[in-house]
């Protein structure tokens, strides 16, 4: 048996006092100064640990208060409230919720996959990805004890251009040409960030992180001659002007943005270096899937598909979501009988681990990620540094890459086990077969059709 | 006063009120009174809702969270008007909002631990019935009749009574007085005042409840015709003896909360006492391994099923799964394996510790699978030998009798009796010394935050109030017993389905 992948992960704490989802209003004034007050029976010690953080200019407690509401319900002259942080409640967008970005910074601390007791606490379902749930096996179906035990689930995806058959000639020798691919440890490349207050050492944390992961990196081509050292995992984006061939052919995979003569320029990229393997991009709208399409049927190799960094369709008003491009493209696939040659990474709006699985369920064979890497570093998705209004709040341009890396290689690492998690519920053991396995995916619009829509009629859109 | 065991004894199902355990209930009103109060104790004769309590000739600390709220306070014969020191000021408990999530908001917690206190409906403006998910339970109502179509009905005699052996087989015939039992908590997940409080609560309704993968500490002995004992995944603490100590015995296949993925108890909760009844080292990490390594199909489960038949030939074999897409199929599998009970988790179900990505994403809601499965069920013509039972986000009394009009027979529970004990959803359940509040904990000292008899009333109070509620929704749709009620869903109504669907809050009178 091949080596088991493991991503090796260790604490990394946050350069900056996170902000927190509620806080403890606490008045001073009419303190009976007790002698047996509840904050010294604190079951946290949240009033013993805390203390004064120059960094906020403000108290700490609120990092270390869990929520029990026992000195809110304890204290004899109610001096003590707890309250929703309004701090909180505004970071992110409706994609990015206080929530991820809470959970995103703990994962890439401490590397570790959220867990936590009580049942699910969040919405009956929601948009884009909130609208499917992934599929379990109950008791007929065979073992995956893959998670803590002796079988292992392998989360491995090859990219490339592969043959729909062999061919043999009259003597029984190989005729197919061998075809290049690229096999990445986990189905996540890192993509071109959207924005961000980005630095050398941002790039650079990024090419750390994707060099230990065995993973690759989308990295525009200015920065990429500066990350010569990590040549192995960077893919360098050359947009649609033709580019310095001899030195791009020295990769082992590029990415061209989509234009009318794509696949030339593709091909003169693979005379110059026949193992290279060349990726298009795309904007993941829908009216470009019949493009994509005749890309696939051409002998493009890799498609990528790329949404906004909320997940929908760029620049297209009433947008659908990525999920739905992707069952699209990934249906055309397979209509035209190309689905096992084409290999299509999604991306754009990949915000938690569960997207990951759920994108490739829809039917990608792997995703992008770009904003998460951006949260790991402890970014507040204040997008401030696109839209103008201040600097960046965490200074991420000036962070140390070894941080940075490992920061990137925490969240991965729990995104990893995560993906574990959900593929040993499912009973599958190779991340290969996700990719459309679309019989291990309900979605929300057919279950209510299929229950309250029989029961009651017709939805009131 | 003679001395009463409650460690024995099962209470009688009567309300007694049951304050708050800590110094200060939590309600959506704060009620300030500022140093100008002169103790004139008016307040006290004009409050209805006793929020007054003097001693002594001294105003104690008011009881907030029993208040009606500002517009009460103002009114001409209520506290705030009547304060000659206009010392008393009313509005809005801010703490309120950072309380509870969209499942279990503030006011379901706030509501179900006013019922827990007092056995009734709170008075207030306070949503009871639904939480805030968008979804399922929470967009369904009842749609009742303008005026009950069976007026001659004993609202006090209407039948909330269910049976679970609905083969005729030679096995015991049980029969629970309301339509619901308790779901499996452990002991190490729980602790033992929380266990048995549960237990002797869904005793004192005739009920029962399930003792989790936990086995089957001594301190349950007497109580053994009211208790489910698990066999799950891990075999913790299963025993020939505890197999043919009770009535009902549940496999745990699956966990609706966590798919699967095997049980999970962390080191720091396997106390000495855990551990001796589970059988493993104090300080050590429990995982339950996914799936039975016995069961392959639906031939092994069967074996299962025989197995636990063979040693205790009396018991009725209950089964839990979680609710994959052919959770139909498997729901008939069970049935021909002989099984008396098929209980259905949920997805959004609770539990002690779980990854997130679990508990949000993997299986569907209970909602589409128990019209899923009563169909299948039906078509298949074994409905009516077969008792199902479903758990997985079941809140309130309206989840219950929803989800019995969608098609089950019974509910099971947990999370609510939790809340009834004050749990207030902090979702830190699994770390460390478990629960602050000392309910979900086996940390000593935490346990000590709560006694026995005061836990079991508050459980008790909530349930007479949850059958109730059950006995004025069947009344207000002309049925005299819940049975009636079973996949009855033309008295319900979708939001996203219809436009005029009228307001179920049953403590607006019937017309």
């Amino acid at each position: 048996m091949p080596k088991k992948y493991h991503i090796n992960v260790a604490n990394t704490p946050n350069r900056f006092p996170i902000v927190g989802r509620s806080g403890i209003v606490d008045w001073g004034e009419g303190c009976l100064k007790c002698a047996v007050c509840v904050k010294w029976e604190c079951v946290y010690d949240a009033y013993r640990k805390r203390t004064f953080s120059p960094e906020i200019m403000a108290d700490t407690i609120d990092q270390i208060c869990k929520d029990c509401f026992r000195c809110v319900q304890g204290c004899p002259k109610r001096l003590i409230h707890k309250t929703l942080n309004p701090e909180w409640e505004a970071l992110g967008d409706d994609v990015f919720t206080p929530e991820i970005i809470t959970a995103t910074w703990n994962q890439a601390e401490t590397g570790k996959i959220p867990v936590s007791g009580a049942g699910y606490g969040g919405a009956y379902s929601g948009a884009g990805f909130d609208s499917m749930w992934t599929d379990m096996s109950e008791i007929v179906r065979p073992t995956r004890d893959g998670i803590h035990g002796r079988e292992y689930i392998s989360t491995v995806i090859d990219v490339g251009r592969r043959h729909a058959r062999l061919r043999f000639d009259a003597e029984g020798r190989l005729e197919s040409p061998s075809v290049p691919s690229v096999r990445v440890p986990l189905p996540i490349v890192f993509d071109l960030l959207p924005f961000g207050d980005l630095s050398p050492a941002v790039w650079k944390a990024m090419a750390l992180a994707a060099t230990r992961l065995g993973t690759r990196m989308i990295v525009p081509e200015a920065e990429a001659r500066t990350l010569e050292d990590h040549r192995e995992a960077l893919v360098p984006f050359l947009g649609t002007v033709t580019s310095d061939v001899k030195w791009a052919a020295r990769f082992t995979m590029v990415e061209l943005e989509d234009s009318a003569d794509v696949l030339d320029k593709s091909a003169a990229l693979k005379q110059a270096n026949p193992d290279l393997i060349v990726c298009i991009r795309l904007e993941a709208r829908s009216a470009n899937v019949p493009r994509a399409l005749e890309l696939a049927e051409n002998g493009a190799e890799v498609i990528h598909l790329v949404a906004d960094a909320r997940g929908y369709e760029p620049g297209v008003e009433s947008s659908v979501h990525l999920k739905d491009v992707i069952r699209s493209f990934h249906a055309g696939l397979v209509e035209k009988g190309l689905r096992d040659e084409v290999t299509f990474m999604a991306g754009g709006g990949i915000a938690m681990a569960e997207h990951v699985v759920k994108a490739m369920l829809c039917g990608a064979n792997l995703v992008t990620v770009d904003v998460p890497l951006l949260i790991s570093l402890e970014c507040r998705v204040c997008r401030r540094c696109i839209e103008g209004g201040g600097d960046c709040p965490v200074e991420i341009s000036r962070i140390a890459p070894a941080w940075g890396a490992a920061r990137m290689v925490n969240l991965m690492g729990a995104w990893h086990n995560q993906l574990l998690e959900m593929m040993g519920a499912m009973g599958i053991r190779e991340a290969r077969r996700l990719r459309g396995e679309q019989g291990r995916v309900m979605f929300f619009e057919d279950l209510e059709a299929d229950t309250f829509g029989k029961l009651f009629g017709q939805a009131d859109a | 006063m003679h001395y009463k065991n409650v460690w024995n004894e099962v209470p009688r199902p009567e309300v007694v009120k049951t304050p708050s355990r800590f110094r200060r209930g939590l309600g959506k009103y704060a009620v300030m009174v500022s140093e100008a109060c002169n103790n004139c104790l008016k307040c006290v004769a004009v409050c209805p809702e006793k929020v007054f309590e003097e001693r002594g000739g001294k105003l104690l600390p008011p009881h907030d969270h029993l208040c009606l709220g500002v517009e009460c306070s103002l009114k001409s014969n209520r506290c705030a008007r009547n304060c000659p020191t206009a010392a008393i000021r009313v509005g809005m408990n801010p703490s309120t909002r950072a309380m509870g999530d969209k499942r279990w908001t503030a006011d379901l917690l706030m509501s179900t631990w006013y019922m827990a206190e007092t056995g009734r409906l709170p008075k207030t403006d306070l949503e009871y019935r639904t939480g805030d998910s968008g979804g399922g339970f929470d967009k369904l109502r009842f749609r009742f009749p303008r005026r009950p179509p069976r007026p001659d009905l004993d609202k006090e005699t209407i039948d909330t009574s269910i049976t679970l052996n609905k083969r005729n087989d030679s096995r015991l015939k049980i029969d629970i007085g309301m339509p619901v039992y308790g779901g499996g908590m452990s002991f190490g997940s729980i602790s033992q005042i929380t266990m048995l409080s549960r237990i002797r609560a869904f005793a004192a309704m005739n009920s029962f409840t399930c003792t989790g993968e936990g086995g089957y500490p001594e301190a349950l002995y007497p109580f053994d015709d009211h208790i489910i004992t698990q066999v799950a995944t891990g075999l913790f603490g299963v025993r020939e003896e505890t197999i043919q100590r009770v009535k009902i015995v549940e496999f745990k296949y699956a966990q609706g909360a966590k798919p699967g993925l095997g049980g999970h108890l962390l080191g720091d909760k396997v106390t000495e006492a855990v551990a001796r009844i589970r059988e493993t080292v104090p300080g050590s990490s429990l995982f339950s391994p996914f799936p039975f390594h016995s069961v392959y199909s639906v031939e092994d489960h069967k074996k299962h099923v025989d197995w636990i038949k063979a040693i205790n030939t009396r018991c009725l074999v209950s089964v839990k799964v979680s609710t994959p897409t052919d959770v139909d199929m498997v729901a008939v599998g069970s049935y021909y394996a002989g099984a008396h009970i098929i209980h259905l988790d949920g997805s959004y179900g609770g539990t002690g510790a779980a990854p997130d990505v679990a508990k949000k994403n993997i299986a569907m809601p209970i909602e589409y699978a128990i019209s899923k499965v009563h169909n299948f069920l039906v078509d298949e013509g074994v409905r009516d030998e077969i008792t199902l039972i479903v758990s997985g986000g079941a809140r309130t009394a309206f989840d219950i009798a929803k989800a019995i009009a969608l098609g089950a027979d019974g509910v099971v529970t947990g999370t609510s009796e939790l809340v009834a004990l004050e749990c207030l959803r902090c979702h830190n359940c699994e770390s460390g010394r478990g629960c602050a509040r000392g309910i979900a904990t086996t940390d000593r000292e935490l346990t000590g935050l709560m006694d026995l008899e005061w836990g079991s009333q508050r459980i008790v109070n909530m349930f007479l109030c949850w059958r109730d509620q059950l006995r004025e929704i069947l009344y207000r749709l002309g049925m005299s017993s819940v049975r009636e009620l079973v996949g009855r869903t033309d008295v319900l109504a979708h939001l996203d389905y219809s436009k005029d669907v009228p307001d179920d809050d049953i403590r607006k009178p019937a017309e």
